[in-house]
């Protein structure tokens, strides 16, 4: 990798700066990137010194504002986020090394890169602009079992999938103005355009994660499977935000990740969740109609199975 | 192709660029040291870093794709930070960072601008060991001794942000370094060791 790196202390600099070039934060994805030729660049734009961006604040009513630019590690400490909002705490805790989360950012976490081998190797696959994805027919233990096609990655990032749950918004500001979109609406599907993962276009940068005020009594967690304990990516993940009433759930909503292209989150699962008696029986029967429309491929059906039993295990504990 | 292979020949292919990038900070540095009469100019891109090592002020040019464990090894001959991966997940080059543990192999040199870093040669005083480098000589805390500089950095990131961690905690705080000689038993024993002797000290 070889490139020069600019240094603008304001979102309108980098904006006049064009649309050409990476935007350099935490790095710990684009450094990764750029080692692997999967990114080339003759310019990086650090916006580590964009001012007001690294902050979090409690607004009240209106929620909280999460800065792109705050560090994994200091959204884990901070008290307004360890009171409020517990779920991302335990999420964030989740993520990646001490190390990585001392040098990671919130924005960098839901804006990375797939971690498909077939895009981190050297594979011409789609994602990169060619016209194959080899994990159909190829190894695909851990790509997705629903959403997929014409590209089969899952979303490795584990705040998207708590911020999905926690009905969060993305603000994204560009030249022309700044728009607010609800986290479903900021990822995008294979389908729609298989070589990115959100809807920011060049030129737009994600400028706060707006977290709404939680309702009180909710019980929330976040569940990561990883085949390797110490740390790892997720293999099926799950975040839930319930609200329980004896043995019964009121309401409450599951978002999925590893399952997925983008985090994933069905109405129709939170549906059937809402009225749910926790007894075995109508626990199992709920479970077990999870994912019934997903289309597996040759190599990880066994993901159906481990989301189902992740859930069990949430209701089991929570409810 | 099963992915053990995959992963495998990726191994290789960044061992490979491992080695040619050291082959080129070699030859880069010999050039600088043939031109040392003139002016410290490594190339046009080149872009002066400002910072702390082990709490000597330091200025130097560096391109702005050498990264941090480029500039503290082949520029600054610090040569106890260990790259190994190369891609920020073993950890054999962790560093404080204004007291915090990161990957100095992942991250630009540039990115220590104004900042304070400290390597596992900043930890002795003088010819003395630091309680946590003594802690595991004393517990055997290493095989080859390969990834021990990153392993002594990660325990001392957790006793500067709490002198009394619990082992949960110890575990957790090192669980960004790989041994592949899975030494962890005794990494652990020392780490939990540090603690206590600098809750005694």
């Amino acid at each position: 990798m070889q490139f020069s790196y600019i240094q603008p202390t304001s979102i309108e600099e980098v904006f006049k700066l064009g649309s050409a070039a990476p935007l350099y934060a935490g790095g710990t994805d684009l450094i990764g990137l750029m080692k692997d030729d999967i990114i080339k660049t003759d310019k990086v734009i650090n916006i580590k010194k964009l001012k007001g961006l690294d902050k979090i604040e409690d607004k009240g009513n209106k929620g909280i504002e999460i800065g792109p630019l705050v560090k994994i590690a200091d959204l884990i400490e901070n008290e307004t986020i360890q009171e409020k909002c517990p779920l991302l705490v335990q999420t964030a805790k989740e993520i990646a090394s001490p190390q990585l989360r001392n040098m990671g950012t919130v924005g960098g976490n839901i804006c990375q890169r797939p971690r498909c081998w077939y895009y981190r190797g050297d594979f011409d696959c789609i994602r990169k602009g060619g016209d194959t994805c080899y994990a159909v027919g190829g190894e695909n233990k851990y790509h997705c079992i629903i959403g997929g096609g014409p590209c089969f990655i899952v979303h490795p990032s584990d705040l998207a999938v708590a911020l999905l749950a926690l009905d969060a918004k993305i603000e994204i500001t560009s030249e022309n103005g700044q728009k607010t979109v609800p986290v479903n609406d900021f990822f995008i599907l294979p389908e729609d355009d298989e070589t990115k993962e959100n809807i920011l276009e060049p030129g737009e940068i994600v400028t706060k994660i707006i977290l709404p005020e939680q309702a009180k009594g909710f019980k929330t967690t976040y569940i990561k499977f990883k085949e390797r304990s110490s740390w790892d990516f997720a293999v099926v993940s799950v975040a839930a935000v319930l609200k329980t009433d004896g043995n019964m759930i009121k309401n409450g909503k599951l978002a999925f990740g590893g399952v997925a292209p983008h985090p994933w989150m069905e109405a129709e699962i939170n549906q059937k969740l809402t009225g749910l008696n926790t007894d075995e029986a109508s626990v199992d029967a709920f479970t077990s109609s999870l994912f019934h429309n997903a289309e597996p491929m040759e190599k990880n059906e066994y993901k159906v199975i481990l989301a189902r039993n992740l859930v069990k295990r949430i209701i089991d504990n929570l409810a | 192709m099963s992915p053990k292979d995959i992963s495998r020949r990726k191994f290789i292919k960044n061992l490979g660029g491992g080695v040619v990038g050291a082959g080129v900070a070699i030859q880069t540095l010999s050039a600088k040291t043939r031109k040392e009469s003139k002016p410290p100019s490594k190339s046009d891109s080149a872009v002066a870093l400002t910072f702390t090592v082990n709490k000597k002020p330091i200025t130097l040019l560096v391109e702005p794709e050498s990264t941090l464990a480029d500039v503290l090894r082949n520029d600054l001959k610090l040569t106890g930070t260990k790259v190994v991966c190369n891609h920020g997940e073993c950890g054999a080059c962790t560093v404080l960072l204004d007291g915090r543990a990161v990957y100095s192999c992942h991250m630009l040199a540039l990115d220590a601008q104004g900042k304070s870093v400290t390597t596992i040669e900043g930890l002795m005083d003088g010819e003395k060991l630091h309680p946590v480098q003594e802690a595991f000589v004393e517990h055997d805390g290493l095989q080859c001794g390969f990834c021990t500089p990153g392993q002594v950095m990660a325990a001392e990131a957790i006793l500067i942000k709490n002198p009394k961690p619990g082992k949960e905690e110890i575990i957790e705080g090192m669980s960004g370094n790989l041994c592949r000689c899975a030494a962890y038993p005794n990494i652990l024993k020392s780490a939990v060791a540090a603690a206590e002797k600098l809750n005694k000290s």
